[in-house]
């Protein structure tokens, strides 16, 4: 029994020694790694500021301002000004479509129109 | 373990035979025992005592002997802790309010000669300033051959110089990474950037610092590594700040101005949307300062925070709101406008000679008339009138975050007799800044309470105190609102925008001390807009401006920076939101009756 534990524990030692060299190993491979991202990232994120410099630089108002005359035939940009901001009242609104024209002769004498303006002024009588 | 017994039975029958006492037996026994007890325990502690001493020394022991290897081995960064963000330690961005950028960052290279690897000097020489015109060849080629190891030779190239360097080919000339300071917008905000040079410099780094405007006041927040990734959000806005520099450069040249400031601020919160100054600088490449003569003369001067002028009748105001405030006048109190006013031995005149009579308050504004201002603070005393103006912030430099403005503090009398409060009342013998005007004005409009003028964008801000009641304040709104119906300023009727202001025309102080010059004037145009509910405060100043467009040259504001103003106001209002008041067909009528 005792001999055979022996050996049992030899070759845990072995086999754990293994796995730590392995271990070992894939740490450095993986710390390796994670500066190799860290070097990419740095340089993506150099790039990315030097292209948002680039941005702002193309787009400083100097340069628009100077774009908007050069192209102002094809562009015909103008300064935003009080007159282009408005009121949704200001908005003129299309007139309602007038009621459907009516068909054929229409005998406008037969129509009770001359009762009309008695039946008002008698309204207007009742409320003064 | 065999305990041995006290009284051995054969010992004790033979003490007993031969007469002795048994007893000194046991006693014996009893000692000998005792003694080996005390032994072992002895032996125990001794033992423990040992392991202990020993356990400490290996503890101490291992931590003197880290602490040892700390102290020998070059610091590195671990390497499995380090999270993206910090890799770059760089300065923090600078933006808009809207986060547009107005400085960055950009790796660029320095330029250094290891004269002992180089091969050969005289053509390195040559070949140099072949790409850097500003080399001399002669010069570089004794300095890089008089012994010497190391010298710089540029601090910044850019990469088609640093590509004409390689293609030298001389194992002597090297390259040091540099981070650079950038504002791409070039020459818009200048005065309020400032500008970034370089600190301590080494091969593989060095340390951008800010020399003026925010990059300096704020230099620590803007090195601080945990704040690198956050860019400083300023509270201006590129566009509007963009278009107040075209305007103002413009009527700056149009008014033969040698210079101009406007300073358009957030009525409620103190926040600058456009700052500037003219003439300006680019701050990629800032010129050094004057070393003689008028600081004011270089580009670099700030006028808007740095200049501190005598501000002119824009100072009137502040009387008659005081004047409102303790109920001494209401703005229908008809008030003697006689001139002269003799004070001592002053006599106090209105401009042109002009002789209003008895005119009510609000007229007094409208007219922009000393006499009558005078004898409000008259009434008002020196004693109020000092507290009141130092309670809007006119005896102390603004906190503004500019590193210019602490030292921009006002010019203030010393003793303070009636006729300083006299002239004080209408903008005499008391210099400020403009900064100080927009922040008094803004006090206006902020319903009396004051605002502390800010260059950062923030969702808080610090509240004021009261100065004025909001009642007086509508009051005084209602009276610059009439300086531009039917006042001095009546070129500031902008179509859409009730603008309500105050014009300053105020001779220069000559230099010496002597006096003032008789034809150079500080004009200056303080106004709030929308009258009705005041959201922004523009205060615009002209250096020695003056209008020749008629057969008379004119040197007063109603001529030179109110159109400006206007001008300003009309441009910018809508790029702020403000959407204007519908105006009849035709516009409004501008009357030019009162134009002084």
């Amino acid at each position: 029994m005792r001999p055979f534990l022996y050996v049992l524990s030899f070759l845990a030692v072995i086999a754990s020694g293994f796995w730590a060299y392995r271990e070992n190993y894939a740490t450095q491979e993986a710390l390796k790694q994670v500066s190799r991202l860290n070097r990419d990232i740095a340089s993506l994120r150099e790039g990315l500021t030097l292209q948002r410099a680039e941005w702002a630089y193309l787009n400083r108002p100097d340069r628009l301002r100077d774009l908007v005359v050069l192209n102002f035939d094809k562009l015909g940009l103008l300064p935003l000004e009080p007159e282009q901001m408005g009121n949704a009242r200001q908005v003129a609104y299309p007139r309602p479509p007038a009621p459907p024209a009516i068909e054929g002769a229409t005998d406008t004498s037969a129509t009770p129109g001359k009762t009309r303006p008695a039946a008002a002024a008698k309204t207007d009588k009742d409320f003064p | 373990m065999i305990r041995t017994p006290l009284r051995p039975l054969a010992r004790i029958l033979s003490a007993r035979a031969r007469g002795e006492n048994p007893e000194a037996i046991e006693r014996e026994n009893l000692r000998l025992r005792h003694e080996a007890m005390r032994d072992r325990a002895r032996a125990m502690a001794e033992g423990r005592l040992v392991f202990l001493a020993l356990a400490f020394f290996m503890v101490f022991g291992v931590i003197g002997a880290r602490m040892g290897l700390m102290a020998a081995t070059v610091p590195e960064e671990p390497k499995s802790a380090a999270p993206g963000a910090e890799i770059l330690a760089q300065r923090a961005d600078i933006t808009d309010r809207n986060g547009r950028i107005l400085a960055t960052n950009m790796m660029t290279h320095a330029l250094y000669a290891q004269t002992n690897d180089m091969v050969d000097p005289a053509r390195v020489a040559r070949e140099l300033v072949k790409i850097f015109p500003e080399m001399n060849a002669e010069d570089l080629q004794r300095r890089f051959t008089d012994g010497r190891s190391f010298m710089w030779l540029r601090k910044v190239l850019s990469p088609e110089q640093m590509q004409k360097v390689h293609e030298i080919g001389d194992p002597g000339l090297l390259f040091g990474p540099r981070e650079m300071r950038l504002y791409p917008n070039g020459t818009l905000a200048a005065h309020v950037l400032g500008g970034a040079s370089f600190g301590a410099e080494g091969v593989s780094s060095a340390e951008v610092i800010g020399t003026a405007g925010i990059e300096k006041a704020l230099d620590a927040r803007l090195r601080d590594p945990a704040q690198a990734g956050q860019p400083l959000e300023l509270s201006l806005d590129l566009t509007v700040q963009a278009t107040v520099e075209e305007i103002l450069d413009a009527g700056m040249k149009m008014m033969n101005a040698k210079g101009a400031a406007a300073i358009l601020m957030e009525a409620h919160t103190g926040e600058i949307v456009a700052l500037a100054s003219l003439p300006n600088f680019d701050p990629n490449n800032r010129p050094s300062p004057l070393v003689q003569g008028d600081p004011s003369d270089s580009p670099l001067f700030n006028r808007a925070v740095q200049g501190v002028y005598e501000l002119g009748s824009t100072f009137k105001i502040f009387a008659v709101s005081q004047a409102l405030e303790l109920g001494l006048v209401s703005p229908d109190t008809i008030i003697d406008a006689k001139t002269p006013l003799v004070s001592g031995r002053f006599r106090i005149k209105e401009f042109q000679n002009h002789n209003y009579g008895m005119i009510p308050v609000w007229d007094v504004i409208a007219k922009s008339s000393n006499v009558g201002t005078a004898r409000i603070a008259l009434q008002v005393g020196g004693l109020r009138q000092q507290a009141f103006l130092k309670s809007l912030g006119f005896f102390e430099p603004t906190h503004v975050e500019l590193i210019e403005a602490p030292g921009a503090k006002p010019l203030v009398q010393k003793r303070w007799s009636d006729i300083v409060t006299i002239t004080t009342s209408y903008g005499h013998g008391l210099s400020a800044s403009p900064m100080h005007l927009a922040a008094a004005y803004g006090a206006i409009a902020n319903d009396g309470v004051t605002v502390q003028p800010t260059l950062i964008h923030s969702d808080s801000h610090p509240v004021g105190t009261r100065v004025i009641s909001d009642r007086v304040a509508r009051q005084v709104l209602d009276m610059l609102r009439g300086v531009v119906t039917h006042g001095t300023a009546s070129y500031a009727e902008v179509p859409g925008y009730d603008v309500a202001g105050k014009t300053g025309t105020a001779d220069k102080a000559r230099r010496d001390g002597k006096g003032y010059y008789k034809d150079k004037v500080v004009n200056t145009f303080a106004s709030i807009f929308p009258a009705d509910d005041p959201k922004y405060v523009l205060v615009v100043t002209m250096d020695e401006p003056v209008d020749t467009s008629g057969p008379i040259p004119r040197r007063t504001a109603g001529y030179t920076t109110v159109p400006i103003a206007a001008e300003i106001i009309r441009r910018t209002a809508p790029l702020l939101g403000l959407p204007p008041r519908a105006v009849p067909p035709g516009g409004e009528k501008i009357d030019t009756a009162n134009l002084e």
